[in-house]
C-alpha cells in the first residue's frame, strides 16, 4: 500500500470538502474492494474519506411503499433486519449471501452500488426492483444509473446517501455463486411488482454488467410461472465468458436461475 | 496402558498455543536491526535479461542494497539441486538445467526471481524494487507439457534439448506387450491430473542472521526439514559451512510438501544477511505464494489395461507426460516416477505393468511433492480405468474389483514393490456397509423425484510411506539416506526430552511422541517434551514428509527409549539387589517382578546422575540415541465411496456422504488420525472438484493467482466424513504403523469423479469437476 492521507468526517458535507480539497481522493465505505486493492499496489489515491461515521448516511426506514436503506448501511445489517426481511424477504436474502461473514460486516450498500462490479448481487436488486438511487445531488432512476462494469451515472464527487426499495407484490432472488469468489457466477433477481409489472435484472453474466431481459418481464407479466420463461433464452454472445464459465454456460444459467427465482417468489 | 497411552483420543498439547496466538511462526521472530528483502519479480514466462539498472532504487530511503544474478554468481554461489537421479531408458542420466537463486541471463517463469532489495522496512524495499529498472527481452514460452518437447518450442535450459528431462521406463515392456496380445478386451484412457497450488496457511518465510564474531548463520524457516536444508544450503549452494550453519524450523502453518524444498529466497537472505552485515527477513505475499510454492501433479496421461475373458487384469501399460516446470527442485524427479510407477499395480494382481514417464521443462513455475506425491496420480488413473473397464465389460464395479485383488501377502508387484501386508476384501466390505451400498438404488429412485441425479463411486488405493531403506533408496538414484534418528534424554528429576529427527508442521508430534514414551514408562505425557526443528538441537534428520513421522520417526524414537529403558532397568536391579531380567517398568516406577520392591523412575535417574552407587562399569547418565533404517516401505490401503447428487440443470454437484475405510496398521492417536484422514479428504475432494491452477497457453500468466479465481474447499462443501478401519499390522517395523498423511488425499479424487460419472452416465469429465464441466458431461 502507499501511503495517503486518512480523513474521517462526521457529517456529508465536510465529506464533501474533504474529498474536493484532495488531489485524487476517494471515497472509502466498506472497503472490500478499494482496500485490497490498494494493498496490491494497484491504486493510489492521495487521500482516503471514509465515510463511516457520517450519521446521514445510516439507518432503515420503511414507508408505506418503499424500504429505504442508508447508503452506509452493511449488508449483515440489512440481512438481519426484522424489517426488510418482512417488507422485501428478498433483499435481506440477497444480502445474507455477499460474500463471506467479513464482507458482510464491513462492506455497504453505497459501495457495492457505487463499484457497479459486474458479479457484484446489489445492482442486482436495485435494478431488479426498479430502485431509486438518492445522492447528495439528485435522484437517479436504477435504469439510468448502471452504465457498463465499474461504470455508473455518479459524476466526480458524487455521493449516494441512500437507496429507494419500492416494495413488491413478490420478489425472489436466486444465485450461482462462483464456487472461487463466491460473487454470482449468475444471480436473477425476479420481482412482480404492485402495478402487475414485473421486472427480471441478471447479474454477474453481462458483458456490460447488471441487465433487465425484456423477453421474460413480458412473458411472467402474462403468467408468472417458471414455465412461462422456460424457453426464454439469451444470447452467449451478450454474457461474459473466463475460466470459471463460459457464455453459453452462463446464458444457460441465466434461465435457470430467473426460472428458480419465479418459483421462490411464489 | 494408561489414558495417555498409546491408542488413546490424547488432547493435542500444542493446540493450546496455537488455539491462543501464541505459536512462533518465522515471521514472529524478532531479531534486533532485521532489514526486509523484497524480490524484483518476472513478468514474463521466459524473456532474456538484458540489463538491470538499480541506481534509482539504491538512491531510495532506507535501501541497503540491490542484489542481483550477478551478484550471486560472482560470489560462486551453487544451484539449487534436485535430489533423485533419474536416468533414461537407453541410460543416459536426466538432463538438468541449472536453477539459480536469481535469474541472471535468462526467466524462465512469471515471478521467476531477478533482483532482490533489500531495506530497513518492508515498504521501503517494496518502493525501492518498483524503481529496479529490467530491461528485458521477451522470448516465445512454452506451458503446455506436450507442446514443450515439439521440436521447434521454445527452449528453455540448454542442457535438456527438447525440453526434455528424461524417458524413464518401469515394468517389463515385452511381457506386457506379450500379455496384450492375448487380450479379450482392452479398456484405453487418456486422463490429465490436474495442476495444484498449495496454500499452506502459513505463506513461506525465511529470517537469515550472521554473526559476524563466530562468523556463523542463524536461519529461521518455513521448513519441513531443516537438517536437509543445511545440509543443501553448504554442500551445494555453499553458502556456508555446515558447522557454521543453523536451520530452526520452529513453528510452520502446514506444509503439504511445498515446504520440502530449499527455495532461492531462504538462500538469497543467508548470503545477503552477510553481505549486508544486518539480519534479513522475507515472507511471501499471497500472491508470491501462489507464483512460487511449488506446485503439484500436472500429468497428461495415456493408459491402457487388457483383461482376459474371464477379466482378470493381464497387461497394463501407462505413458505419462509430467509437467516439472522451469527448474527441477529436490523431489521433482523422484515424484512422477519412483512415487507413480512403482504404485501402478494398486490393490490389483497384475503380472505385466510397463510405464514410460517423459519429464519435460516448461515455462511455468516448479512442480514437485504434495500430499500424496505421485501416489494420487497413480490411484486416480488406475481407478478411473478400472471404472471405465465395468462400465466397457458391462460387469459389476465392486466385483470386478474384487475379482482381481491381492489376496495374499507378502506380494511382490512387477513394479519393484513388495507389499508386506493388507485385507483388500476386508476393507470394501466395511466400506460397503458404513455406505449402505445396498441402500443406493432406493436414494437414486428418491433423488430423482427430486430432480436430482444420485452416483456413488468408489476408489481402492494402496501407497508407498515411510520411504525406505537407505541402501534401496540409494540404488535407485536417492541422493541421501531415509532413516531417522532420535535420542531420548532422561533428566535427573526423570522427566523427558525427546529429540527428534522429524518435524511437525500441524500433525501433532507433541502429543503423539509423548505419548509413546508416556505408555512405556508409565509417565503422563505433560512428563515429556519433544524438541524438534533445531539443527544446534538435534544431531541429524530426514525431517517430515511422505507420512515418515511415525513409520520411520517414532521407531527411532523407540529404539533410543528401548536403550534408556535397558540402563534404567541395569541401575534399578543393582539398586535393588535385583536381577536384571526381574526389573519391569509399570506406573512409573521400576519394580521386580513378584516382590513389592520397587523404585520410582524419578529415583533411578537421579542415581543415573548422581552416579553414587552405579554398577560396575555403567556410564553416569541416562540418555540414548538411536538412528532407525526401515527394512521396507509401508503399504497403507484403504477403500473410499463417494456419494453425490448433481443438479442437472446447473451441474452443481453436492457430496452427500463419503465414506473412507483405511488400514493404517496400528494407530497411535485415533483423534489424531481422523484430523489426518479429514484434511487429506478435504485436498482431495479439492483436487477432484474445485482447485485447478491454469497458465494463460500463450503468456504464462497465471490466471489462477488469488483466492478470487482458484477455489480451495471450504468447510461447507464436505460433509462430514463417515470414516472406518480394518486394520492389518504393519509387519516391518516394530510398533506396526504404515502413516495416515496422505491417504484421503490419495484416495479420494477418483471416488468423486466415480461418483459423479454414475450420476450422470458420462465419463467424460476431467479434475477438477466444476459446475460447467458436469454440466457439459451430461448435456454433451
Amino acid at each position: 500500500m502507499y501511503s495517503f492521507t486518512y480523513h474521517r468526517p462526521k457529517s456529508l458535507s465536510e465529506a464533501k470538502s474533504m474529498l474536493g480539497g484532495a488531489e485524487d481522493g476517494k471515497l472509502l465505505a466498506g472497503g472490500q474492494t478499494l482496500l485490497p486493492t490498494m494493498k496490491q499496489r494497484l491504486a493510489m489515491p492521495s487521500d482516503l474519506v471514509d465515510l463511516g461515521q457520517v450519521a446521514e448516511l445510516q439507518g432503515i426506514e420503511v414507508t408505506g411503499d418503499a424500504v429505504v436503506i442508508g447508503a452506509g448501511v452493511r449488508h449483515a445489517d440489512v440481512a438481519s433486519s426484522a424489517e426488510v426481511r418482512k417488507a422485501i424477504p428478498a433483499l435481506a436474502d440477497l444480502a445474507s449471501h455477499i460474500g463471506d461473514p467479513h464482507v458482510r460486516h464491513r462492506g455497504t450498500l453505497g459501495g457495492s452500488v457505487a463499484n457497479n462490479d459486474p458479479a457484484a448481487d446489489y445492482p442486482g436488486a436495485v435494478l431488479g426492483l426498479g430502485a431509486t438511487v438518492h445522492t447528495d445531488a439528485r435522484q437517479i432512476a436504477a435504469d439510468d444509473f448502471f452504465k457498463g462494469i465499474f461504470e455508473t451515472a455518479l459524476e466526480d464527487g458524487e455521493i449516494i446517501t441512500k437507496i429507494s426499495f419500492p416494495i413488491p407484490a413478490k420478489a425472489a432472488y436466486a444465485k450461482f455463486p462462483n464456487p472461487a469468489s463466491r460473487y454470482s457466477l449468475v444471480g436473477a433477481f425476479v420481482a412482480q411488482m404492485k402495478d402487475g409489472s414485473v421486472r427480471v435484472a441478471i447479474t454477474g453474466a453481462g458483458a456490460n454488467g447488471v441487465f433487465r431481459v425484456a423477453e421474460m418481464e413480458k412473458a411472467l407479466a402474462g403468467n408468472f410461472s417458471a414455465d412461462a420463461i422456460a424457453n426464454v433464452k439469451v444470447s452467449p454472445d451478450d454474457v461474459n465468458g473466463d475460466i470459471h464459465g463460459s457464455p453459453e454456460y452462463r446464458a444457460h444459467l441465466v434461465t435457470v436461475m430467473a426460472k428458480r427465482a419465479v418459483a421462490a417468489a411464489g | 496402558m494408561g489414558a495417555d497411552g498409546l491408542g488413546q483420543r490424547v488432547l493435542r498439547k500444542e493446540d493450546r498455543r496455537f488455539i491462543t496466538g501464541k505459536g512462533r511462526y518465522t515471521d514472529d521472530i524478532a531479531v534486533a536491526r532485521a532489514t526486509h528483502a523484497v524480490f524484483v519479480r518476472s513478468p514474463y514466462a521466459h524473456a532474456r535479461i538484458r540489463n538491470i539498472d538499480a541506481s534509482e532504487a539504491l538512491a531510495m530511503p532506507g535501501v541497503h542494497a540491490v542484489l542481483t544474478g550477478k551478484d550471486f554468481a560472482e560470489d560462486k554461489l551453487g544451484s539449487l539441486i534436485c535430489g533423485w537421479m533419474i536416468h533414461s531408458k537407453d541410460g543416459s542420466p536426466m538432463k538438468v538445467g541449472a536453477h539459480p537463486s536469481i535469474a541472471a541471463d535468462t526467466v524462465k517463469h512469471v515471478g521467476d526471481q531477478v533482483a532482490v532489495v533489500i531495506a530497513d522496512t518492508r515498504e521501503q524495499a517494496r518502493d525501492a524494487a518498483e524503481k529496479v529498472a529490467v530491461d528485458y527481452e521477451e522470448l516465445p514460452a512454452v506451458i503446455d507439457p506436450v507442446k514443450a518437447m515439439d521440436p521447434g518450442a521454445p527452449q528453455i535450459h540448454p542442457e535438456a534439448p527438447n525440453n526434455h528431462i528424461f524417458t524413464w521406463p518401469i515394468g517389463d515392456e515385452a511381457a506386457t506387450d506379450a500379455a496384450f496380445k492375448g487380450a479379450a478386451h482392452v479398456v484405453k484412457i487418456d486422463v490429465i491430473n490436474n495442476r495444484l497450488i498449495p496454500n499452506a496457511i502459513e505463506p513461506r518465510a525465511a529470517l537469515a542472521v550472521y554473526d559476524e564474531a563466530e562468523e556463523s548463520y542463524t536461519l529461521y524457516n518455513t521448513t519441513q526439514n531443516p537438517h536437509v536444508a543445511r545440509l543443501v544450503l553448504s554442500a551445494f549452494v555453499g553458502v556456508a559451512p555446515e558447522h557454521k550453519l543453523r536451520v530452526v524450523g520452529p513453528d510452520v502453518g502446514g506444509g503439504f510438501g511445498s515446504k520440502i524444498y530449499v527455495y532461492p529466497e531462504e538462500t538469497v537472505c543467508l548470503w545477503a544477511s552477510k553481505k549486508v552485515g544486518r539480519p534479513v527477513r522475507w515472507t511471501a505475499e499471497r500472491t508470491e505464494s501462489f507464483l512460487t510454492d511449488a506446485h503439484a501433479r500436472d500429468h497428461v496421461t495415456h493408459a491402457e489395461m487388457a483383461f482376459d475373458a474371464d477379466h482378470r487384469i493381464i497387461g497394463f501399460k501407462v505413458n505419462t507426460i509430467a509437467n516439472i516446470g522451469a527448474y527441477m527442485q529436490i523431489f521433482s524427479s523422484a515424484t512422477p516416477t519412483y512415487l507413480y510407477g512403482t504404485l501402478l499395480s494398486g490393490q490389483y494382481d497384475m503380472k505385466n505393468i510397463y510405464c514410460e514417464v517423459t519429464a519435460v521443462y516448461t515455462n511455468t513455475n516448479c512442480v514437485d511433492a504434495y500430499r500424496g506425491a505421485g501416489r494420487p496420480e497413480a490411484t486416480y488413473l488406475l481407478e478411473r480405468l478400472i471404472e471405465k473397464a465395468a462400465r466397457e465389460m458391462g460387469v459389476d464395479r465392486v466385483e470386478l474389483r474384487r475379482k482381481n485383488f491381492i489376496k495374499s501377502f507378502p506380494h511382490q508387484t512387477p513394479v519393484i514393490m513388495n507389499y508386506d501386508s493388507g485385507d483388500f476384501d476386508a476393507l470394501i466390505e466395511k466400506a460397503l456397509e458404513l455406505a449402505d451400498y445396498k441402500g443406493l438404488p432406493a436414494r437414486k429412485e428418491e433423488a430423482k423425484k427430486r430432480g436430482k441425479l444420485r452416483g456413488l463411486g468408489f476408489s481402492t488405493y494402496i501407497e508407498a510411506c515411510g520411504l525406505a531403506p537407505s541402501a534401496a533408496v540409494g540404488a535407485l538414484g536417492g541422493g541421501v539416506g531415509q532413516w531417522e534418528s532420535a535420542e531420548v534424554r532422561v533428566n535427573p528429576t526423570g522427566n523427558v526430552e525427546v529429540l527428534t529427527g522429524s518435524h511437525s508442521h500441524g500433525q501433532g508430534h507433541e502429543t503423539v511422541f509423548a505419548q509413546l514414551i508416556a505408555d512405556r514408562l508409565g509417565i503422563g505425557v505433560e512428563n515429556v517434551q519433544i524438541v524438534h526443528g533445531d539443527t544446534d538441537k538435534v544431531q541429524f534428520g530426514m525431517g517430515t514428509y511422505g507420512s515418515r513421522s511415525g513409520p520411520v520417526g517414532l521407531n527411532a524414537i523407540l529404539k533410543a527409549l528401548e536403550k534408556v529403558e535397558a540402563k534404567a532397568k541395569k541401575i534399578a536391579a543393582h539398586l535393588m539387589e535385583a536381577a536384571e531380567d526381574d526389573i519391569v517398568i509399570e506406573g512409573g516406577k521400576l519394580k521386580v517382578a513378584g516382590t513389592d520392591k520397587e523404585l520410582g523412575f524419578g529415583e533411578v535417574s537421579l542415581a543415573a546422575y548422581t552416579a553414587h552407587n552405579l554398577p560396575q562399569g555403567i556410564e553416569p547418565g541416562l540418555k540414548e540415541g538411536a538412528f532407525y533404517d526401515p527394512i521396507n516401505f509401508t503399504f497403507p490401503s484403504g477403500c473410499h465411496v463417494c456419494e453425490v447428487e448433481v443438479d442437472p440443470d446447473t451441474g452443481h454437484t453436492e457430496i452427500v456422504k463419503f465414506t473412507a475405510v483405511d488400514d493404517f496398521g496400528n494407530i497411535m492417536n485415533p483423534m489424531i488420525v481422523e484430523g489426518q484422514v479429514h484434511g487429506g479428504l478435504t485436498q482431495g475432494i479439492g483436487q477432484a472438484m474445485f482447485e485447478g491452477c491454469i497458465y494463460d497457453k500463450e503468456t504464462g500468466q497465471l490466471l489462477t493467482g488469488s483466492y478470487m479465481d482458484y477455489c480451495m474447499p471450504r468447510a461447507a462443501d464436505v460433509p462430514s466424513y463417515t470414516l472406518g478401519h480394518s486394520t492389518t499390522v504393519c509387519p516391518s517395523n516394530p510398533l506396526g504403523l504404515k502413516g495416515c498423511g496422505e491417504a484421503g488425499a490419495i484416495g479420494s479424487p477418483p471416488s468423486v469423479i466415480n461418483a459423479i460419472i454414475d450420476a450422470t452416465g458420462s465419463d467424460n469429465i476431467a479434475m477438477p469437476a466444476t459446475p460447467e464441466r458436469v454440466w457439459r458431461a451430461i448435456h454433451g
